[in-house]
């Protein structure tokens, strides 16, 4: 399961689905929406995807993590539109044999995500919003 | 040739467009593309750092040639996550 959607995140259904019973990890990343950035209060966020792209770039990422630390499955979800405080923005489960891989490579998919997959997040304040760029 | 072009985040405010056709000469590399739309959009002119680029999904330097591409997308820094 790697896909973008609007509908907030089941965590439990995506560790799920990585999950096989070869598996004795599945370490689980929640990217959550705070409600302060830089000092101000943030009332909500808003995602935009190059969404072909993106998904296509999330693949490749779960096939990498796959390869570089033999993890059975990777597994993730990302938000697109409107996001509330507390909800989960990005989804990621990671399944393996034993919990170093699993820890490890999920660590990687979030990180790689954030440097390359074409989403980027809008933020909403009192008075205005703007585009957060390269973060 | 006709280059399907696509803005995104504040690249797309600026250009007051998601996406739009255009014909460039064959010889148009991802450079040379990004000077055509600045002169069509004037506000992308006001645009600093050289954005990311994207020829059919995949990211390109910015001296990719476009021959045999039909989409290129305008990437601000991504924010995912």
């Amino acid at each position: 399961m790697i896909r973008l959607q609007a509908d907030p995140i089941d965590a439990a259904a995506l560790a799920a689905d990585a999950r096989g019973d070869g598996d004795g990890a599945v370490s689980l990343f929640l990217g959550t929406v705070r409600d302060v950035n830089a000092g101000r209060r943030v009332l909500f966020l808003e995602y935009e995807a190059y969404a072909r792209m993106a998904e296509r770039e999330m693949e490749r990422i779960a096939a990498e993590a796959i390869v570089r630390f033999g993890v059975t499955k990777v597994a993730m979800i990302h938000r697109v539109g409107r996001v509330e405080i507390g909800e989960a923005s990005v989804a990621i489960a990671v399944a393996a044999p034993h919990r170093a891989p699993a820890m490890d490579a999920c660590r990687f998919v979030i990180d790689t995500l954030k440097a390359n997959v074409p989403i980027w997040k809008r933020e909403h304040f009192d008075g205005g919003a703007v585009w957060v760029e390269g973060v | 040739m006709i280059v399907r072009i696509l803005y995104f985040a504040s690249l797309k405010d600026r250009a007051v467009a998601s996406e739009e056709t255009i014909e460039v000469p064959e010889t148009c590399d991802v450079a040379g593309l990004w000077a055509i739309v600045q002169e069509r959009h004037p506000r992308l002119r006001e645009v600093t750092t050289r954005p990311l680029a994207a020829c059919d999904m995949t990211y390109a330097a910015w001296d990719r040639p476009l021959g045999g591409v039909l989409e290129v997308a305008f990437l601000p820094p991504v924010s995912g996550g």
